[in-house]
C-alpha cells in the first residue's frame, strides 16, 4: 500500500532526524496514531466529544460563583497591604513623629509634606525637643511604595490597610495631620502634656512608659479645666 | 345581508367538504362569546408579556451561572426587577432616525415584528377547559384547522419585519443582515414545515388541540423523534439565537438588521424576538410534548385531576420553559456558526434528512392504518425495510466519504523528495522528507574575460590568497 510506504519514507526521515530517539514511542510524530486530531478517548467520551462542550457549560452553573460583592461584602486585605498612612503615638498618647522630613525626603512621588517645630514645656506633643506640627499626605501624588514607612526613624509612620479613599474632589484628597493621627487608645491622653516624670526621651524608646502616669493625667485634667474657664488658653494645636 | 348570506351559505359548503369536519379542532368554542374571546387574548397578552420580562432576567442570570458569575442582581431582589430597568432606559433612549433611511419603512418595521409575534400564540392551546364568567371555554384563544400552518405563515411575514428593516436604514450592515434574515428563514422555515408533515401524518390534523389530544397515549417526542430534534434545531434558526443569530452577528455586522435602530423601535425587535422564542417553543411543546397534558406519573394522580382545568397552564408553562432554558443553554455553550456552514447545513442536511424521514414516516403510517394489508406484521416489515434502507445508505456515505477522506490525506502526503530550489527559492524540507542535491539555480557564468583597461592591482586584488583572510 502506499500509504505503509509513505510511513516508512517517514519513519526513515525521522532516523536521519533525530538518530536512535526515533524508537521511543513518546517521540513518535502524531502521523503514527491513526486519529490525529482526535482525542483518543473511551467509547462514549469519543461519541459526545462534539457535545461535551454543554457539559462544560451545565456543570459550571453549580459552581461557586468568583465574583466578589464588593461594597455589601468587601474582603479583608493582605495583612500587609499597603494603604492609608498613619501617625502612631506612644503609649501614653504622645506623638512619636519627631518631624524630621525623612519621610518626605525618602517619598518617590514627593507626596508629603512635614513641617517641624519646637516642643516647650508648655505644650509637648512628643518626647524630646522637635514635633512635626503640620504633616500632609497627597493622596493624589502618592503610590503606596512605602518607602516613607522605612524611612521613619521612630517607627511613627506605618500603613493601614484601609483603601476607600476615593473622592470627587482634589482638596480632600490632601491629608492633614488630624486625619492621620492614630486615635488615641483606651487611657492615652490628648497632648500637649509632659512627658511621664523621670523619664527621658530614649525611655520612651526603651519600651519604659507603658501608660501615662498619674502626673500626666492631672496635668492634662488641670488643663482641660483651665481650659473651660478661660478659651484663651492654648490646649490643643491649632492645624491651619 | 353579506353576513346572512354567508351563513346561510356555510353548511353547504362544509357539506362538500367533509373533510374540513372531520379536521375541525377538538377544542368547543361553542359556549364562549365575544367578548370572552377579548379577555382571552388580553391574557394571552399579558401572560406573554410577563414572560419576557422574567425570560430576560432568566437568561442573563442562567448565563451568568453558566459563566460563573452571579449575572444581574441588583436591581429588585436577586436582580428580578433587571428587565424593567433596561425596558425604561429604552424607553428613554433618543430615537434616531438615519438620514439615508425610508422613513416610512423604518418605522412599519419593527411594528410588524414586534405586533406579529403576539398573533401565532392564538392558536396555542395552554390548558383544559375551564368556567370563565360563568362560560366553559377552553383556554386557547382560538383554533383552525390549519392551524399549525399559520404559526408557519405569521413567522414567514415576521421574517419581512427583519428584511423591511435591513433594507430601510439604508446602510450596508443592516442591508446583509436583512438578506441574511431571509435566506435563514427560507431555508429554516423548509426543514421545519417537513419536521411538521411527520407530525400531522401521526395526527392526521393540523388544528392545534385535534393534535394534542392525538397525543393523549404517547407524546410524539418519542415516536418522531427525529421530527423533534430537526424541529428544535430549525426553531433556532428561525428565531435569530445563537448560535444561529447571522442576521444580527454583532461581531461581523455590528447588530444586523437593527444597527440602526434605537430606543423603542429597538426594543420592538428584542421583544419580538423573545415572545418569538416562546411562540416557537409554545408550539414544540403543543406538538411533540402533549401540550397542556400532564407529564406521566402525574397524570393519573387524584382521577386524573391534573390533566384538567387550570393545571394544563402549568405543565404547559412548565415544559415551553425547558424549550427556554434549551435556549440559553445553546447560547451559553456554542459560538456564531460561519455562515456558508450554516447554509451547508441547512441544505444539504437538514432539509434532505428531513424529507427522507417524512417518506419513512408516511410509509410506516401507510402499514399501521392499513394499506399494506391487515396483517399485523405489516408494519413491523415495513419499518425492518425502511432501517435496513437507512443503514444501508448510512454505510454507503460513510464507506465514501471515508475514501474521500483518504484521499485528502494522500493528496495531502508530502513526497519522499524534496528539491528545495525547485521554485527558484529555497524551501526548507518536512519533516521526513529528504533533500535532492541542489541543483545550480543559474546556470554557471561564463569566465570573465578581462578587459584590457584592466590594473595591475584589479588582478592583484582577485587572488585567492588575498581574498582568503
Amino acid at each position: 500500500m502506499a500509504e505503509a510506504e509513505d510511513s516508512k519514507e517517514v519513519a526513515r526521515g525521522k532516523d536521519i532526524a533525530r538518530g536512535d530517539k526515533a524508537d521511543d514511542p513518546a517521540l513518535q510524530g502524531p502521523d503514527s496514531t491513526p486519529h490525529p486530531d482526535r482525542p483518543q478517548g473511551g467509547f462514549f467520551a469519543d461519541l459526545f466529544a462534539p457535545v461535551a462542550g454543554f457539559g462544560v457549560s451545565f456543570s459550571t452553573m453549580f459552581k461557586k460563583v468568583a465574583t466578589e460583592e464588593y461594597p455589601e461584602k468587601p474582603r479583608p486585605t493582605q495583612a500587609r497591604f499597603h494603604g492609608r498612612h498613619q501617625l502612631n503615638r506612644h503609649p501614653d498618647g504622645l506623638e512619636k513623629c519627631v518631624g524630621c522630613e525623612l519621610c518626605a525626603w525618602a517619598c518617590p512621588a514627593d507626596a508629603i509634606y512635614v513641617e517641624g517645630a519646637d516642643n516647650t514645656d508648655e505644650a509637648r506633643f512628643s518626647p524630646g525637643e522637635r514635633y512635626g506640627r503640620v504633616y500632609q499626605i497627597n493622596y493624589l501624588r502618592c503610590i503606596f511604595c512605602g518607602l516613607c514607612i522605612e524611612a521613619c526613624p521612630t517607627r511613627a509612620l506605618t500603613m493601614t490597610n484601609e483603601y476607600e479613599m476615593a473622592d470627587s474632589e482634589r482638596a480632600p484628597l490632601i491629608y492633614e495631620k488630624h486625619q492621620l493621627l492614630a486615635p488615641l487608645r483606651e487611657g492615652m491622653l490628648p497632648p500637649p502634656f509632659p512627658m511621664a516624670e523621670g523619664m527621658e526621651e530614649r525611655d520612651y524608646y526603651r519600651g519604659q512608659v507603658t501608660a501615662p502616669t498619674q502626673v500626666q493625667k492631672d496635668y492634662v485634667e488641670q488643663r482641660d479645666a483651665a481650659a473651660d474657664q478661660d478659651p484663651q488658653t492654648p490646649t490643643q494645636e491649632v492645624y491651619r | 345581508m353579506i353576513v346572512m348570506e354567508a351563513t346561510a351559505y356555510l353548511p353547504s359548503v362544509v357539506s362538500a367538504a367533509p373533510i374540513v369536519l372531520q379536521d375541525a379542532p377538538a377544542a368547543d368554542f361553542s359556549d364562549t362569546p365575544w367578548w370572552l374571546s377579548l379577555i382571552k387574548a388580553v391574557l394571552v397578552f399579558v401572560y406573554l408579556l410577563l414572560q419576557v420580562l422574567v425570560v430576560i432576567w432568566f437568561e442573563r442570570r442562567v448565563i451568568g451561572r453558566m459563566q460563573q458569575r452571579p449575572g444581574p442582581n441588583r436591581f429588585g431582589p436577586l436582580g428580578l426587577l433587571q428587565t424593567l430597568a433596561d425596558g425604561l432606559k429604552l424607553m428613554m433612549k433618543e430615537d434616531v432616525t438615519p438620514k439615508n433611511a425610508d422613513k416610512v419603512m423604518f418605522v412599519i418595521a419593527p411594528l410588524l415584528v414586534g405586533s406579529l409575534a403576539f398573533v401565532s400564540f392564538a392558536i396555542i392551546p395552554m390548558g383544559g377547559t375551564v368556567e370563565m364568567f360563568g362560560h366553559t371555554t377552553p383556554l386557547q384563544l382560538t383554533d383552525t384547522p390549519v392551524a399549525t400552518l399559520l404559526v408557519l405563515a405569521v413567522a414567514g411575514v415576521g421574517a419581512y419585519g427583519f428584511v423591511l428593516a435591513g433594507w430601510s436604514s439604508g446602510s450596508t450592515y443592516p442591508l446583509l443582515g436583512g438578506l441574511r434574515s431571509t435566506a435563514q428563514v427560507i431555508s429554516y422555515e423548509i426543514a421545519m414545515g417537513l419536521s411538521l408533515v411527520a407530525v400531522f401524518l401521526y395526527a392526521g390534523s393540523m388544528s392545534t388541540s385535534q393534535i394534542v389530544a392525538a397525543q393523549e397515549g404517547l407524546w410524539y417526542i418519542i415516536p418522531l423523534f427525529f421530527s423533534f430534534v430537526v424541529y428544535v434545531i430549525t426553531m433556532v434558526g428561525e428565531t435569530n439565537r445563537l448560535p444561529f443569530d447571522l442576521a444580527e452577528g454583532e461581531g461581523e455586522l455590528g447588530g444586523g438588521f437593527h444597527t440602526e435602530y434605537s430606543s423603542m423601535k429597538f426594543g420592538m425587535f428584542f421583544l419580538g424576538e423573545y415572545i418569538n422564542m416562546f411562540t416557537v417553543s409554545a408550539l414544540a411543546t403543543t406538538l411533540f410534548l402533549g401540550g397542556p397534558a400532564a407529564p406521566p406519573g402525574i397524570a393519573g394522580l387524584f382521577d386524573g385531576m391534573f390533566n384538567e382545568g387550570w393545571w394544563g397552564l402549568l405543565w404547559f408553562t412548565i415544559k415551553m420553559w425547558m424549550f427556554i432554558f434549551f435556549y440559553v443553554w445553546l447560547r451559553g455553550s456554542l459560538p456564531r456558526v460561519r455562515y456558508d456552514q450554516f447554509m451547508k447545513f441547512g441544505w444539504k442536511l437538514m432539509i434532505p434528512a428531513a424529507l427522507a424521514w417524512v417518506v419513512a414516516v408516511a410509509l410506516i403510517r401507510a402499514a399501521q392504518v392499513g394499506y399494506f394489508g391487515d396483517s399485523q406484521w405489516a408494519t413491523v416489515i415495513t419499518v425492518v425495510v425502511i432501517a435496513a434502507v437507512v443503514i444501508a445508505a448510512l454505510l454507503l456515505w460513510d464507506r465514501r466519504s471515508a475514501a474521500a477522506r483518504e484521499a485528502t490525506l494522500e493528496a495531502r502526503t508530502p513526497p519522499a523528495e524534496i528539491d528545495p530550489f525547485a521554485d527558484g527559492y529555497p524551501v526548507p524540507p518536512l519533516p521526513g522528507q529528504r533533500v535532492v542535491e541542489p541543483r545550480t539555480a543559474v546556470s554557471a557564468a561564463d569566465p570573465v574575460s578581462v578587459s584590457a583597461g584592466a590594473t595591475d592591482d584589479d588582478t592583484h586584488d582577485d587572488t585567492p590568497e588575498d581574498t582568503r583572510g
